[in-house]
Order: C-alpha cells, then structure tokens, then sequence
C-alpha cells in the first residue's frame, strides 16, 4: 500500500475548517490568554524592544511595591501596587494582541498541515510510467528526481508533470474540490505537493526541496513563523525604538532635574520612581508598538482567506506601492470567450432567417461562441428551435476555418468572413454587395464577424464580441483616481485591442503584444520610476513576472511562472491583483494610523501626569491639570489604564485594517490625518477623564 | 520711548516677512544658479578656476558621501588647528594694541570648538582678550568657514535628493569655494559697508579712555575692525559678537535702521536655502512649501514672544505700573526691535542677542529656548537648519506615507531603514545631548554654581546653555556662568557632537538616496506641498520638540511663570 486512500476526505475537508478560523471563537481567545502570559518570558520579548522595557518597568514597580510593603520604599503601596498591577496588563495586552493573531494563522496552518503528512513516494528513473523504481519517503525527495503518481495518490512534492496527463484535486490549497488537468508540456504541467490525483497517472519532476514546497510556504507565512520584518516594518520600529529610548532618557533626567527643583522650591520631593516609570510607559508609543505584529499578520491572512498566498511580506507592501497595473485582456478585463451580441442580415435577408440558419449552424457547436450564439437567439426569437436530428454535424476545421451542420442536402456553416466568401465564391455563389461593409463596422468596432450562410447563398452576420467583466470599468475608474495606471496587453490586433481598451477604459494597451514585449514594458515603466505589478501563467511569462515589482502566478500555471513570481492567486483569478493591491495599501495605512494615534496620545498623557507629579513641588503647575483630574494618584492612574485598555479596544481595528478608499492621497493623507492625528490627540483626553471619574466614584 | 502702536508693528512685521519672502525667492534661484556651477564658467569664474588650479582641485571629480564627510572633517580640523595657535601666540602677532597674551588653553579650546561649529558660544569677551589680528585672522575667517561647511551640507543633500543611480553628491572644495566666492563674500562686504553707514566702527585704534561726563568716572571704549566682522557674524548665522554685548553694544548696531539691516541678515540665506532646494528639484512648490513650515512657525514664535512680552508682568499691572517691560532691552530698538532680532537669532543658529533673554518675561524667555530646542529648524542656521528640517521632513514622511497606504517616499525617493535611522540621529542628536548633560550638571558637585538665580529660572538658564551649545546656537539666556571646567569641556564636547553626528547622518542620508532611483508621482503619492503636508511637518517638528522637553520647560520657564503670575 503506497499510501492510503484515507487522505482524500482530509482533503476534502480541509478546506471548510480553514475558513471556519475568521471570527474570534472562545478556545481561540483562552489559547492567545495562555500564550499571552507564556510570552511574558523576557526572551520572547526581544523583538519587541518597546514591550520588554516595559516589561522591565513592571518588575521594577513590583519590587518597589514589595519594599513599600514593609516600608523599604516610602509611597502609598496601593498607588504602586495599582500601577504595577495595570503595567503587567499593558504587558498582558500586547502579547495578546500578537497571540490572538498568531492564533488565527496558526489554526489555519494546522488544518493545512493535515494534508502534509509524510507519504511515501514511487521513485524512478527515468520519466517513464513503466520505469522500475523504488519506494522513498516524501521528504527524502530532492529536486530533479522522477516519481510516479497513480489514481488515488498524493503528489508528494511540487514539480511538474514530465509525462502523462491525469485529473488532480487540489482542494487542500485551493479549496476549490473540482479536480483540475495537468499534464506534461504546455502551461499545465505544474502540480503542487499534498494534492490528489483522482483519474490517470503521471510522471512529476521534482522541483522544489523538503520543506520549501508551495504547501510549506503556506504554512509559514500564515503561522507568522518564519514571518521576516519587512524593510518598512523595520524602518517603523526603528522610529518606535528610538522614541522609546528618548522618552527612557527623558524620564530618567528627569529624576536629578525633579531633585533640584525641589530643593530650590523648599517644596515637594524628587520624583518617586514609580511615577517615572509610570511616566515612560505612557510616553513609548506602545499602543502601535504592541500592535504591530498582529497588523503583519492580520494582513497575511487576510490575503490567505481571499486564497492568495504571498511568499514574503514584502511583496504585499510592495503591491500597495504600485502606479502600474499589466493585464492580460483575456480572463482579466474580459470573460475569456467572444460572446454574440447580435445578428446582422444582408439586405434582403430577413433577421429571422438569418437567427434560424445561425441556430442551425451553432446547434453541435459546443463551443463558448456556439452556446452565446444560441442563447443570443433564444433571447431576440424565443420559439422552438428547428428540428435537426438527422443533421451531421460539420467540426470546425483549419482548412475551412468554418463549423456548421449538414442534413441531406441543406447546410448550414459559419465561419471567418474571408473563408466563407472564398467557399461560396469558389462555388459560384454571390457575396452580397453590403457585406464587406457590415464586417467591416463590427472588426473596427473590436469585435469579430462571423459569416452565416445557407447553403451557398450568405444571409448575415454575426457580432461577436469580447465582453468586459461585470464591474471593471468601474475598478478601472478608481485605480486611476488614486493614480495607477493600467495597461491591457493582448494579443489581438491594434483596432481590436484599441476598441477595447476604449471599452474598459484602460489608459494604455499593448497589442499584437509578444512574450518579450511584456518584459520590455515593464523595463520602461521601471526605467520611468514607476512600479509594475502584473499577472501571469505562462512559462512565457516567466521573465516578465521576475521583472515585475509584484508579480502575481495564477496557481494554475507553470512551475516557471510560480517560481518566478512573489505572490501567487490559488484561484487563478487574475481580477485579484486588485484585491492584492488594496490589501497592500490597507496595511501601511494601518500601520501609519495607528502609530499616528499612539504618539498623538503622549500629549494628554503629559497634560494628566506632569501636574500631579511636578504640583508637589511648583503648586502653580497645578494649573496644568486641565481635564481637572480628581488627584494626583488618580491622574496618573487613568494615564496608566487608559495606556493598556486602548491595546485591546484596538486589537479589533488592528486586524481588520483602516478601509482603504480609492480617493487621491492628498485627500486620503488630509482624513486621515484628522481621524488618527487630531482624534488621537483629542481621545485620550476624554478616555484618561473618564476613568478619573470611575476611580473618583470607587471609594479606595 | 514712545507707547507701542500694535497695528504699526503688524504692518512693519507683515512687510518684512513679504520681504524676506520675495527676496528669499531670488537668492535662492542666485544659490542654484552658482551651486549647479552656472557662475563657474562665465568670466566671473575666473578666480574661481585659479584657485582650483593653484590647489589642484579637479571640480568635475565628484565625491561619495563619506570622502564628502571626510574631507570637511578633515578642513574642520585644520581651520581649528589654525584658530587654536593664533589664539596661544596672538600676543606675539601685529594689531595687538592692548597687547593681550595668549588665551588660557582651556578656553582657548572652547573657542575653537564654539567657532568651527558655527555656535560661536563665548566664554570669554572679546574685548578684553582677544587682539584685533585674532578677532580677524581667527574668529572672522572661522565665521566665513563654518558659515560654508553648513552650506555645503545643505547644498550636498539638495543635490542628493535631486540625483538617482549615484553615489556622488558634489565635491567639497568646489562648493566651499563657490560658497566663500559668490555667496559669503559679496555679502559681507555689502553688509559691512551698511552697517559702517550707519555707525560701526572699523579701525585697529588703540582703546579710547575718556573722561567721565560730570562727576561719574573715565571710560574706556574698545575699538577694532568691527563692521568686517559684524557683517558676517549675521549672514552666517554665527553670532559671536565682537564686544561681550553683542549686538546690544552701539558699535555693533547702532541704529534701528542696523538692527533691522542684521535681522535681516541673518534670516537671508537660512530662509532662501528651502526655495534654492525647490529650484534643484525643479519643483519650486516643494522648496516652497519648506519655506512656509519654517515661516509659519517664525510667525508663530516671534508673535508669542512680543505677545508677552507686550503683556509684562501681571504683578506689576496690580501696582499700577503700565508699560512693556524694559529691562535688558535697548530703547533704541523697542520692543519690536527686541522681539524680533531675539526670534530671528534663535529661530536660526546664529544666537546674536541685542536683548537680555534672562529679562523677558518668564514665557516669552521659553520662545527662544523651544526655538533652539525644536533643532534650530525655523529657517535654523545657514544650512544646517535646511538640512535639520529634511531630518524632520523624512520623519513626517515616513508615517505620512504609511497613512496612505505607500511605503514612503519623499520626492520619489523610498524612505527605508538606512534614512530612518540616519534621519532620527540627525534630529535627536543634539535633543539628547541637551536632556544628558542638563540632568548632568544638577549631579555633579558644584555644578549649580554656574546659575546666578536658584529655582525655575536658574533651571532656565543651565537648559538653555546646554540646548545654545548642542544645537550650535551660541546666544547664552545670562546669568549663566560657563567658565567652570565641567561647562568648559563639556560645551565643547556637546558642540562638537551637535554639530558633527548631524552632519554625517544627513550626508549619509544624502549619498543613500542619491543611490536610488527617483520614482514617478501622481495622484497616488503623497503631495509633499499640500497645506496638509505642511501641517503636518509644523505637528512633528512641534510635537516631538513637546514631547522631548515639556517636563524641563515645565520646571522652568512654565514654572517660572506660574509663580510670577500667582505670586507664589
């Protein structure tokens, strides 16, 4: 038994489990309360300077309230007590904000690692699928070696089908349970490690070490693991480090200044360290320091519940950076498939004969244009359609470049208007005068005509056209409002590509575009100063995507493509490039909020604690209490509180992100500023009053 | 003295900043045409290419940021070398009619650190121990150096900004000399010759005794070349004034006219580096907008400072007594004259007093002091206050940037971890040495002596000195005794620091984003000269500044107030 059959419901599953994970379920919110006292161990603290000297700061005030116990230290050992006890809940806070987030990545992660287990892999020798081979353990496979999959097997490591084709189900990434087709050659060879093949075998090439597969990639990124800083992630903490050690410097010159300010006063006394540290806590900006993790996180998840795996952190801030966007026309802009929009007769045609000839041409055309041909009819003529039973039906070929069906010796075909004409001239038939001109309008309209004829006379024309997905002209509209620029590259020629481009309201289009095209695109944008991003599948693609600032890898595509490319869509959606964007942008905007806020709040604290440490010793700075505090431990006391309690009000807002709105940034800098610069210097005020009253009210 | 006509002085003040703005625009474009070299090839370069030849400088060979650094540290250290020996054997020199002797070493290292670094601190007064040849060969030729090296900085980073795919940010030599050439020397002689107009003296006399007028007794008026050296003390922001008194002393500014003449001198180049910047760029809105922070926040201080200055003392309105507050004021100037030379001196780093900060009133005295201790950004020192405010600007880019959802980026270039950390050094460095060596001073034995007062203001004049040295400032509140050892070596060692790690940091900063390429803008990126944006810088630069030092200004200056008003 080279593995078990048992592995496909896990499959199946998986899947469901995962989404399940998105809303704070109680046992996920007791794990991320252990993990927040477990992390509460000083060398867990180190990548986050700012919580560890706060963490100090709690000890030192512990002990101080220790000593004040048995009068060591002079001081209200309620006061110290309180405020020790409400500096262990910042600590407390923080880590529960980074647990909670780590929490809903890592039950993500485990049910994604169900599908992980070590199996045992048929390895041979040459990509043959009758090759004598050998029987080794998945994770003992190294790149380059050839295994052999069969019906019911899971592929045992990213690689790329080398011979065979067979159906593959790759719920365990995707979600998605119907099986996909990958087979060797071509853009649909690559397969992923922990999918099951359902029908067929194949042989795969090993493409990717132990534990760095696409799967195990997942896993670390959405655990937050193997989460590396991103560059602005360090930048940023670098700045809150920095505060952090001014304010520490602050507070402790403070000590000698309060010292000699009291002894010329003849008043107060220098200022007890409790105040101090009390003082500094409230300083450092650990409100954005505490949340910080969890916004990294928060915003891998985000991407993984919208199925896009991003391989470093990085990458997502990279997309919020973006000016312009590369999109295939096909599968991005449009649907794929030309649709029929309308049927044109010749004149002396009647519309109806033309519709009926059109059905009967289309009637065996499976075909996406085929079936939109039918559905267009039964649209405008909704009646029965024409017997055709005995009819044959005539495949679309090369040569005639044109399908139809035949019932004795009636025939109906459509096909490419030069083709059609060429048939029935050869045949001695008449082109009807106005044709070249009704084909004419519809190939510079961007669509394409298709000729319909009846036996060898030609009734009319057909519009087909490539049809814009539903909502992307509007998408088009606010990428360009917040200043990115699209581009459509297409295959098609310069007219076609033109119409549409003008249809979908794209700003530029390449057409008659070429592999190389795409990479030399990006080159000049590059060379411009701008920042690309751009979708792709194909081994083509490949250079492009390394190019490219963000590059998007349908899951879909080829191992090349994956490779080379820093996020991939499991969906194979390439409309998602826009979500990625927007993702992006939502987490630096996060992040700048809320470090916004978090200094923006030092100025009330200031305004609570300075009177009623510095009132002992100059009475008139009394004067300085302008929330009108109760006293000065009470005041001191709401700093301290409302500096833990606001971590967890915005835990909620840390996680969800600030909403990204596609205003210009001049716009979205100026609202902004107002919420997070001026209500943070506005909130804390009202916040730190608020629990003045409730201490005042709590008879101590 | 005549009553205070309110609107008289809004419309001279409006009129002046008008001034200041207009002319600011054109010597800014006059800095970008010598500085992008279009002066060097015409036939008035000519001294210029002799010079070159004579040194052996190649101007087209450009440098990375650290042979930059390297090179003006190495210069420093020459120009203080140089001052050094003229200040221990000046007794053996010419023009010594007093015949002074050398000048203690101790001090004489003071002196060194204070007029290399532009801060041009004095322990000493200049009349009583420096010969003519050392006022002019040392401190004057220190004046027109330092004065340089803070352009060349600023010019180095401007040049940063504007570059991509480089490492080379300019060639010192050549910027010092055009800046020496076209930009310090015409003006001080422009300015010497005004101000000799109007009554500065300029000989090598021997000091003048008098006889008393009455029965009070002789006089004894010290003389010297004091225009030549008038002049560039204002246009370089270097502040150190020939006579102890500085610009109160009636031969270093005799008339309303000189005192306006030498406000105006100092904002000059401080104020015309932003447009200059924006004429680098190609953007002039973005040197604009720079210009604006820094005007706005000069508004702001220097209204703030008459305000109170205008209200006086509460006791005394109880006694009956009206009247603006006169003590350490010159009544040749007013309190317009006062207020406004006292913003302009501290808002830049020049630190030229014609008024005694120790007698204003308790708020007004914390306008110059939170002046220095913003990082000397209000148009700030020549130079270093443009390339302290791009410290800030990185800063407030930076979370700007993230709030609309870019990795930031400031003029096409990407603020990363390098500018960040090169950024806060710039900005913090001289905060910190303040905040150290004040706390310092209470600790160390004997270190309260150098305040004449006790309590808050005597705290307001140990702060103060420390934020004039660190930040290069050089004006002193009074009262304030530097001459023990402790403050001696210590000022000298925070001037130094102040003035040199700033420096490196913003030079790197430079040579890092001349590195990168310069990404496009559109309405995607953040507009750096929206009326937002300028808010915002004015929030960071007065938010951090508030949240450094609001616990010592409270002690102080605030305290001081309190107990002034209250009584108690």
């Amino acid at each position: 038994m080279r593995n078990g059959s048992s592995c496909q419901g896990g499959f199946e599953t998986s899947r469901k489990r995962i989404s399940k994970v998105s809303s704070f379920d109680i046992a996920l919110i007791r794990t991320a309360v252990w993990q927040a006292v477990k992390k509460l161990d000083l060398h867990e603290q180190k990548e986050n300077i700012v919580m560890l000297l706060v963490e100090l700061g709690s000890i030192i005030t512990t002990i101080i309230f220790f000593l004040s116990l048995v009068h060591i230290e002079s001081g209200s050992p309620l006061f110290i007590g309180l405020v020790s006890f409400w500096l262990w809940i910042t600590v407390l806070f923080a880590n529960f904000a980074e647990a909670i987030s780590e929490g809903r990545g890592k039950a993500r992660a485990s049910s994604l690692r169900e599908s992980k287990e070590i199996i045992e892999a048929y390895k041979i020798s040459e990509p043959k699928p009758d090759a004598k081979g050998i029987l080794v353990a998945s994770r003992d496979l190294t790149p380059g070696d050839m295994v052999l999959v069969r019906t019911g097997e899971t592929i045992p490591a990213d690689g790329e089908v080398v011979c065979g084709a067979a159906l593959v189900n790759e719920a365990a990434i995707t979600g998605e349970s119907a099986p996909v087709i990958r087979e060797s050659g071509g853009d649909r060879s690559a397969v992923t490690g922990g999918t099951l093949v359902t029908a067929n075998e194949i042989v795969v090439r090993i493409t990717s070490q132990s534990g760095e597969s696409v799967l195990d990639q997942m896993i670390a990124m959405v655990e937050g693991a193997k989460r590396r800083k991103t560059p602005n992630e360090i930048a940023l903490n670098i700045l809150l480090v920095s505060l952090t050690l001014l304010f520490l410097i602050v507070v402790i010159t403070l000590q000698p200044v309060s010292s000699y300010s009291s002894t010329a006063s003849g008043m107060g006394s220098t200022l007890p360290v409790t105040v101090l540290i009390a003082l500094f806590v409230c300083l450092a900006p650990t409100t954005i320091a505490a949340l910080l993790p969890a916004i990294g996180i928060a915003g891998m998840d985000k991407l993984f519940r919208r199925n896009v795996i991003a391989l470093s952190g990085r990458a997502i801030e990279s997309a919020g950076d973006v000016n312009v966007l590369l999109l295939d026309k096909t599968g991005t802009i449009t649907y794929g498939d030309r649709q029929a929009v309308s049927f044109i007769p010749v004149d002396g045609v009647k519309t109806e004969d033309l519709i009926n000839a059109a059905i009967c041409a289309s009637y065996a055309d499976e075909t996406p244009e085929g079936r939109s041909i039918i559905t267009l009819a039964e649209k405008i003529m909704p009646c029965e359609l024409p017997e055709l039973n005995e009819a044959k039906f005539i495949p679309f070929s090369a040569h005639t470049r044109s399908s139809g069906a035949r019932r004795g010796d009636t025939y109906w075909v459509k096909g490419a208007p030069d083709a059609i004409i060429h048939e029935v001239s050869s045949k001695g038939g008449i082109i009807p005068p106005d044709l070249d001109r009704k084909v004419t309008v519809i190939a510079t309209s961007g669509g394409t005509p298709i000729v319909v004829c009846l036996n060898n006379s030609i009734l009319g024309v057909i519009h087909l056209k490539d049809v814009l997905k539903t909502g992307i002209r509007e998408r088009f509209v606010d990428l360009r409002r917040i200043g990115i620029k699209t581009i459509m590259i297409t295959g098609d020629n310069a007219q076609t590509a033109a119409a549409i481009a003008a249809e979908a309201g794209v700003d530029d289009y390449l057409a008659g575009a070429k592999p190389d095209d795409k990479l030399n695109l990006i080159r000049k944008y590059q060379a411009e100063g701008a920042m690309v991003a751009m979708t792709g599948d194909g081994t083509n693609d490949a250079p492009a995507l390394a190019q490219a600032d963000v590059a998007v890898a349908m899951n879909n595509g080829t191992q090349a493509a994956r490779e080379a490319a820093n996020i991939i869509d499991l969906d194979s959606d390439p409309t998602k490039l826009l979500d990625i964007v927007q993702i992006g942008k939502e987490i630096l905007m996060t992040r700048g909020a809320l470090t916004t806020f978090s200094i923006a709040n030092d100025i009330a604290k200031y305004f609570a604690i300075l009177p009623a440490a510095l009132a002992g010793i100059y009475p008139g700075l009394a004067a300085l209490n302008i929330m009108n505090l109760t006293s000065p431990d009470s005041a001191i006391l709401s700093a301290v509180i409302f500096n833990a309690i606001v971590i967890p009000l915005l835990i909620p807002l840390a996680i969800r992100g600030v909403r990204y709105r596609a205003v210009p940034a001049g716009e979205l800098f100026t609202s902004n500023l107002v919420i997070y610069g001026f209500g943070g210097i506005l909130v804390p005020f009202i916040g730190i009053k608020i629990i003045d009253l409730i201490i005042a009210g709590v008879p101590l | 003295m005549s009553p205070i006509d309110l609107s008289t002085d809004i419309i001279i003040i409006a009129f002046f900043m008008l001034l200041l703005t207009i002319v600011a625009y054109f010597f800014g474009r006059f800095l970008f045409s010598v500085f992008s070299g279009k002066i060097s090839g015409t036939r008035t370069g000519i001294i210029e290419r002799w010079i070159y030849r004579l040194t052996g400088t190649d101007p087209d060979n450009e440098q990375e940021w650290k042979e930059y650094g390297r090179d003006l540290l190495i210069f420093n250290l020459f120009g203080g070398i140089i001052l050094f020996i003229i200040l221990s054997i000046q007794g053996f020199l010419p023009l010594n009619p007093q015949e002074f002797g050398p000048v203690n070493p101790l001090i004489a290292i003071n002196i060194v650190a204070s007029f290399i670094t532009n801060t041009n601190w004095q322990i000493y007064s200049g009349e009583t121990v420096l010969s003519y040849l050392t006022q002019m060969s040392g401190l004057t030729v220190q004046n027109f150096l330092s004065a340089g090296t803070g352009i060349c900085v600023a010019i180095a980073v401007m040049r940063g900004f504007t570059r991509k795919d480089t490492k080379k940010i300019g060639n010192f030599w050549v910027d010092l000399t055009r800046t020496v050439l076209y930009v310090l020397l015409p003006l001080a002689i422009i300015g010497a010759i005004l101000l000799i107009s109007q009554g500065v003296i300029q000989n090598f006399d021997p000091y003048i005794h008098t006889t008393g007028y009455g029965t009070a007794p002789g006089q004894i008026l010290p003389m010297g070349p004091v225009a030549s050296q008038e002049s560039i003390k204002e246009i370089g922001t270097n502040g150190g004034g020939f006579f102890n008194a500085n610009s109160a002393h009636p031969y270093e500014n005799p008339t309303p006219f000189s005192n306006f003449l030498e406000i105006f001198l100092i904002l000059l180049i401080p104020s015309s580096l932003p447009f200059a910047f924006g004429f680098f760029l190609q953007k002039p809105r973005q040197g604009f907008s720079l210009y604006i922070v820094m005007a706005l926040l000069f508004l702001l201080a220097f209204s703030t400072l008459y305000g109170f200055e205008y209200l006086g003392n509460p006791a005394f309105k109880d006694m009956g007594i009206t009247g603006i507050p006169m003590e350490g004021k010159e009544v040749r100037f007013g309190l317009l004259g006062s207020a406004l030379f006292s913003t302009a001196s501290t808002a830049t780093s020049s630190g030229a007093v014609n008024t005694m900060y120790d007698s204003l009133t308790p708020l007004a005295g914390m306008v110059p002091m939170i002046l220095i201790l913003l990082g000397e950004v209000v148009f700030g020192g020549v130079g270093s206050g443009f390339y302290t405010m791009i410290g800030f600007v990185i800063i407030a880019v930076f979370i700007a940037g993230l709030m609309i959802g870019r990795t930031p980026e400031y003029l096409g270039k990407k603020i990363s971890v390098f500018e960040m950390k090169m950024a806060i050094v710039t900005i913090l460095t001289s905060g910190v040495l303040v905040l150290i060596l004040t706390a310092l001073a209470l600790i160390i034995p004997g270190g309260k002596l150098a305040m004449h007062e006790t309590g808050a203001h005597g705290f307001s004049e140990l702060l103060y000195a420390f934020a004039s040295m660190a930040n290069n400032n050089g004006s002193a509140f009074a009262g304030f005794d530097g001459t023990q050892f402790f403050y001696i070596i210590s000022g000298s060692l925070v001037m130094l620091l102040g003035r040199f790690i700033p420096i490196l940091a913003i030079l790197a900063l430079s040579g890092s984003v001349a590195g990168k390429k310069t990404l496009q803008s559109g309405p995607g990126t953040l507009p750096t000269d929206s009326l937002s944006f300028i808010i915002w810088i004015i929030l960071v630069i007065l938010i951090i500044g508030i949240l450094t030092f609001f616990p010592f200004l409270a002690m102080g200056p605030v305290a001081e107030w309190f107990i002034m008003s209250g009584g108690i």
